[in-house]
């Protein structure tokens, strides 16, 4: 059996892999094994936001104060921002599926775009809380008794959304794949199984944002 | 390989419309921060959440045209998270109740 396969093009479509006889059978199956993996993930973020539940009942006050020192605009605009995103790849997919070669490259692009400049106001704000001491450790500038659970709030805060960033960057890896294989025509339609799976997990990602934005900077 | 009838193009209105509809909800959840609502705040934006999360699941994610499997798989991991955070919070808001055994 060779292990050399020829290139597919958009006339000349791969066959199924075995042991699929039909691409529709191998899609449906990819896209099962994609929700499979995001079940997983929700239980890794759940797990976080199970910790936070718990310390957020059991220190309110001070989760409210600390809550209070993020930048609530600044959450808003990126949440704004990644719901863009989603929309990019939600168009970029129904390209991809119509035969759109070039459109779906250029919403590929402009998801990309959408997810650095979220990563950037990130980081701005990473830095805002370098600066005005809170980050959890020898350096933390709290006053009161209140102090510890303040500093476990931003700890929370940090591996959420840290976890979060990482995330987005694995996606935009990925979304770049995508991008550069729609641009050479390697998504074919009408199952671009690829970009399918990778839209799943960009739009998980925005789901996992869409809760952390007002469970840690809404705290009322 | 399947033949893909071209009468039958998907249209896009839906992710246009779900897209309007989540900005919407995501200034209306910055906006209900400024009404005080006591514990019913915290209460409004999971709710708020949890449609906008709904919305990417069902029609971003294309879960309403999924197959039976792909039901079973999120439902199930929800009611799996949601037993986790159940499970969790319920011992710790009983704690002041009862008091812990052996305390």
């Amino acid at each position: 059996m060779s292990l050399a396969k020829p290139r597919a093009t958009p006339e000349h479509p791969a066959a199924p892999a075995r042991p699929f006889d039909h691409h529709a059978h191998e899609h449906a199956t990819s896209v099962l094994g994609m929700w499979v993996f995001l079940s997983t993930e929700l239980l890794l973020f759940g797990g976080l936001f199970t910790a936070y539940a718990v310390y957020r009942y059991l220190y309110g006050a001070a989760f409210r104060e600390a809550s209070a020192h993020l930048n609530a605009e600044m959450g808003a605009l990126n949440t704004g921002i990644l719901i863009l995103s989603s929309l990019m790849v939600a168009l970029a997919l129904h390209a991809a599926q119509t035969g759109g070669r070039r459109s779906t490259a250029v919403f590929l692009a402009l998801t990309l775009l959408l997810g650095t400049l979220f990563l950037v106001l990130k980081g701005s704000e990473y830095y805002g809380h370098f600066r005005e001491g809170l980050m959890p450790g020898a350096g933390f500038a709290w006053e009161g008794e209140q102090r510890r659970a303040a500093e476990l709030f931003y700890m929370l805060y940090y591996i959420m959304t840290g976890l979060h960033a990482l995330h987005m960057v694995i996606g935009l890896g990925l979304i770049a794949l995508m991008a550069i294989g729609a641009w050479r025509g390697r998504l074919t339609a009408p199952h671009p199984t690829a970009l399918e799976v990778t839209g799943l997990y960009w739009h998980f990602v925005d789901v996992v944002w869409v809760f952390i934005f007002p469970l840690l900077y809404l705290i009322h | 390989m399947s033949e893909h009838s071209p009468s039958h193009t998907p249209s896009r209105t839906p992710y246009f419309l779900v897209a309007g509809a989540l900005l919407v909800l995501t200034a209306l959840t910055y906006g209900v921060t400024l009404v005080d609502l006591g514990p019913f705040n915290t209460v409004v934006a999971l709710a708020i959440a949890t449609v906008k999360a709904a919305l990417i699941v069902l029609v971003f994610m294309h879960a309403r045209r999924s197959s039976a499997l792909t039901w079973l798989v999120i439902v199930v991991s929800v009611a799996m998270l949601l037993g986790l955070m159940l499970g969790t919070l319920d011992d710790y808001v009983t704690r002041t109740w009862i008091g812990v055994p052996g305390k």
